[in-house]
């Protein structure tokens, strides 16, 4: 890592903190091995384990982060590692290990505590499921794979975690499996995730062959650090990229894989099919913020050649401008998609897509800091989104479709007031919603970018569409009139008061990251942050500050306007459908890409499988078939072979035997006279011989 | 050796032709019972008093009439619609003239190696008597045994079993 | 010739009689009746034997004939008690047809 002027010391000696760091993935997953052995009924055990898990790791989590910051405000960028080595073949090692960052100890925090409050969440929405021990089983492993993940110092360790999260995601998502829909979205979301791990591993093998080694950081030697880099940045690869993109490359296909972007993003909407507290703990908060988070630990192999002028980039790689431009598309793809749905988790699903398209831009364009800082304030907002939504579901019976809702601001008044902050720090409503700043954060670092010109315009345009789709949605949830079949009613404590604490938080921590207290930049670089108003001073900032907000009250506006207390009925078609069908159309039916992947990839591969079908029941079962024939040729020859040869060998013997028993069994005429013959006969050679042997 | 060996030696073979001769089986039994008497006769000839009287008072007083009875009891003097030699005689007399062959080769051939002595053996019944229980009291009562035990045999063998009593 | 040896003779010539009527003639008890004279044709060796032999003092041969004699009679009377029993299961003396020993 280049030294950055005025930035802290490194500290890589392990404390003690960091050698019980990995308890914190730990706990969870033990406690999700003891659920898995208990029996349905068995809920309050099942809840108090996995929330206590939890909260002990929130706390050992809290530790750590309290520790870094006492080595931050002590003027030290603490980076602790814990390695070991696992596989020894040969020469070469596996080594696996974590490591106590600020990155880290802060992913640890905000995936703790989220995930508390959402399994105290759960509590009261999987009341009534008679699955609810399962859930928190697979919760908890969920929660203790992605601590894994963010804790790791080593590529494969953390690709281990990845996984157990992919099959915990898939897991809960088909959680009601008997719902077909539900299996089928699982196996979507398994899929689809897979074809990204697939380039995922091909980087991990390309690192691990070049470099020797997937710790990241190991006293000079690990893969991200300097000489490593260097060695990476001078290996050739086809198409005139150095190793370093490459590789860096693979690993973004699999971290676009996990975090929905174009074109892997089909599974996250379909995966709303899962209960809401997973779709507010995975699908918002965490799992796919762990591709994002992953692009953010290996972000000196994405930079790797490019010198760092003033804290700031110099240049920018190839690596880093293929995820910009990827993110920005995918942030206004799933916006316009957004804009024409009716289901209200799916809604939210398409905003998570483009959130995500965000992150990646903001890592792209401005660095670790700015895309993390989005991430965490949108872990917060989008899990206050989500519980909010899933709130809406439970007071409504259980209904999912917009159009049957409205006015339930009235009916639902915590709700209402929750959601609406939610809604207001997505869309970026300034100042008092963290979402302005993080989102602001990212449109300054598109804007100055020297680089690469075109994201901030479509980051701009996405904006405008986020507060326009998210108006309308709250427009036809919480005001105009009730179109439901049964009246709502407000949801239990046990879940309004989670979204209370979510609110809170949404709202706060747009403080950690203004212009004028760089707080959580300076906490990730490693430098010093002082309070400094003039921090609002730096050129271009509040032109672009005031840009944003104009962008938010023209969306806001615009929704307001079109569906304001006017939402229609359910029967009645969408206010765009009337106005622009053949705009509403393509973006009702998700712009196609379904249909798309069926037509080409599953096409093909019905088409290959049904080659391999074939191939194997003509070709590989012939040949077996073949062979058997030949042993049952093989069988009736030695079937002939032994009746006729042995058995008739034998049998002929056997006749022999007696015939010539028979012959001889004549001499026994039965009659004395012959017997005495025989014997007179006898006697007579037998005294021939005697007097003829004694002759003189 | 005497000049009654000659006609005494015709009498007894013609006496044992005749018993395995004659059709009539009773004819036979009594032509047997001429080659004992002649052979009787014969070992009076060469000195041997109690056995010639032993021999007649056994085989002529027993044997034979013990034949004759048998023939009596098995319906032995009906002749047999087939003949009276077996339908493979012919073999038979073979090989009983190839014994006499060997028999008489053998005589003839160790002619000069017989003992010939002429001196008359001066034995009493005195004698006799007390070799037999003397020298060959075992073989006596063995033979005392034997004959005990033939007796019982041979009536439990020929006893006509009664119908339906055991 | 000497004495014993015609003498021999003749109880060669009697044994040879009495071998073919025991193997040619049909009767059982013709057989025995064969059997009789082989055995007095023995009989007569011994007692020849003992005339003309070293020792004539001794009684050997005339104690074996003695014996022979009574373990004739013997053999006759068992022999002759199972014709019987033999006329009596299978009503025939004919050893043609006594043949239940066929192998």
């Amino acid at each position: 890592m280049i030294q950055e002027a005025n930035s802290f010391t490194p500290s890589v000696a392990a404390s003690s903190i960091t050698g019980i760091l990995w308890l914190i993935p730990a706990i969870p997953i033990v406690a999700s091995g003891l659920i898995a052995l208990l029996k349905q009924p068995r809920r309050r055990l099942a809840a108090t384990l996995s929330i206590g898990s939890l909260g002990l790791s929130l706390l050992i989590a809290f530790a750590a982060f309290a520790h870094v910051i006492a080595g931050w405000s002590q003027g030290i960028a603490v980076r602790e590692t814990v390695n070991f080595t696992w596989l020894q073949f040969g020469a070469s090692n596996v080594d696996l290990g974590w490591v106590l960052d600020p990155l880290s100890a802060i992913m640890a925090l905000m995936v703790c505590f989220v995930g508390l409050l959402i399994f105290i969440y759960s509590v009261g929405y999987m009341a009534h499921d008679e699955n609810f021990t399962r859930f928190f089983c697979f919760l908890s492993l969920f929660a203790g794979g992605m601590l894994g993940v963010v804790i790791s110092n080593s590529l494969l360790l953390l690709f281990m975690s990845w996984e157990i999260v992919g099959l915990t995601s898939y897991l809960l998502i088909g959680f009601w499996y008997h719902k077909p829909s539900a299996a089928a979205a699982a196996k979507k979301a398994f899929l689809t995730t897979r074809v990204g791990d697939v380039f995922f591993l091909l980087g991990i093998v390309w690192l691990f062959a070049q470099t020797g080694t997937l710790l990241f950081y190991n006293n000079g030697a690990g893969s991200l650090e300097a000489s490593s880099l260097a060695a990476l940045l001078t290996q050739h690869a086809a198409f005139g990229l150095t190793a370093a993109t490459a590789i860096a490359l693979l690993i973004f296909a699999g971290a676009a894989g996990k975090s929905g972007q174009l074109p892997l993003h089909v599974w996250l909407p379909d995966a709303m099919e899962g209960p809401t507290p997973v779709s507010a703990l995975i699908h918002a908060a965490t799992m796919v913020a762990a591709g994002v988070y992953l692009i953010a630990r290996v972000y000196p192999l994405m930079s790797a050649g490019v010198p760092m002028l003033n804290g700031e980039m110099s240049g920018t790689t190839t690596a880093l401008v293929v995820v910009t431009w990827v993110g920005a598309a995918t942030a206004v793809f799933a916006a316009l998609i957004a804009v024409a749905q009716n289901d209200i988790k799916r809604i939210l699903a398409y905003s998570t897509v483009s959130q995500l398209g965000y992150m990646m831009a903001g890592l792209g364009l401005g660095g670790v800091a700015v895309g993390m800082f989005h991430l965490i304030t949108h872990a917060f907002f989008k899990a206050l989104l989500f519980m909010g939504a899933g709130s809406v579901i439970h007071g409504c019976h259980d209904e999912q479709d917009i159009r049957r809702m409205g006015g339930l601001k009235a009916d639902m008044p915590v709700t209402f007031v929750t959601y609406s902050i939610g809604m207001l720090a997505l869309s970026g409503f300034p100042i008092f919603f963290s979402g302005f700043w993080s989102k602001d954060g990212i449109l300054e670092a598109a804007h100055n970018s020297a680089f690469i010109k075109g994201p901030f315009y479509l980051l701009v345009f996405g904006a405008l569409l986020t507060a326009f789709y998210m108006t309308r949605q709250v427009s036809y949830v919480f005001f105009g009139y009730w179109r439901g079949h049964h009246p709502a009613h407000e949801s239990p404590k046990v879940m309004t008061i989670p979204l209370a604490i979510l609110a809170f938080f949404a709202m706060a921590l747009g403080l950690i990251g203004t212009s004028a207290w760089p707080w959580f930049r300076a906490f990730l670089n490693g430098h010093a942050a002082p309070f400094d108003f003039h921090g609002f001073a730096e050129p271009g900032l509040l032109a672009l500050m005031a840009t944003s907000t104009i962008v938010v009250f023209l969306g806001i506006g615009f929704g307001w306007s079109l569906y304001g207390n006017k939402t229609p009925t359910a029967e009645e078609p969408d206010v765009l459908e009337k106005s622009v069908p053949w705009l509403w159309k393509p973006l009702h039916d998700r712009l196609y890409v379904d249909e798309f992947y069926g037509m080409t990839v599953i096409a093909f591969y019905y088409w290959w499988a049904r080659v391999a079908d074939w191939l194997d029941r003509r070709v590989w079962g012939g040949i077996v078939s073949g062979i058997a024939w030949l042993f049952g040729l093989w069988a009736q020859f030695n079937r002939l072979l032994d009746i006729n040869g042995v058995d008739g060998g034998f049998d002929k013997a056997c006749e022999e035997i007696s015939t010539s028993g028979g012959l001889l069994a004549r001499v026994q005429s039965g009659r004395v006279q012959s017997y005495l013959r025989i014997l007179a006969v006898g006697m007579v050679a037998l005294a021939a011989i005697l007097i003829w042997s004694s002759r003189p | 050796m005497s000049i009654a060996f000659y006609p005494l030696a015709v009498l007894t073979l013609a006496g044992g032709l005749g018993a395995v001769l004659l059709k009539n089986t009773v004819h036979c039994a009594l032509a047997l019972s001429v080659a004992f008497a002649g052979l009787a006769l014969l070992f009076l000839t060469l000195d041997a008093q109690f056995a010639g009287f032993a021999q007649i008072l056994v085989y002529v007083g027993a044997v034979a009439i013990l034949v004759v009875f048998a023939i009596l009891l098995t319906k032995g003097s009906e002749t047999p619609e087939s003949g009276i030699f077996s339908h493979t005689w012919f073999v038979g007399l073979i090989i009983a003239a190839g014994v006499f062959a060997v028999l008489g080769w053998a005589v003839l051939q160790s002619v000069n190696a017989l003992p010939n002595e002429s001196a008359v053996p001066a034995i009493t019944v005195h004698d006799i008597g007390n070799a037999l229980v003397g020298r060959y009291v075992l073989p006596l009562e063995i033979v005392a045994l034997l004959l005990t035990a033939a007796t019982i045999g041979a009536v439990i063998v020929a006893l006509h079993e009664k119908e339906g009593a055991k | 010739m000497t004495p014993l040896a015609s003498y021999l003779l003749v109880a060669a010539l009697l044994f040879a009689i009495g071998l073919a009527g025991a193997l040619t003639r049909r009767n059982a008890i013709l057989v025995l009746i064969g059997i009789e004279l082989m055995l007095n044709a023995a009989n007569l060796n011994l007692i020849a034997f003992w005339r003309y032999g070293p020792h004539p003092e001794a009684l050997t041969g005339m104690m074996f004939a003695i014996f022979s004699i009574a373990v004739a009679a013997a053999e006759a009377a068992v022999g002759l008690g199972l014709v019987i029993a033999i006329y009596r299961s299978a009503h025939t003396t004919d050893l043609d047809q006594i043949n239940r020993m066929k192998g």
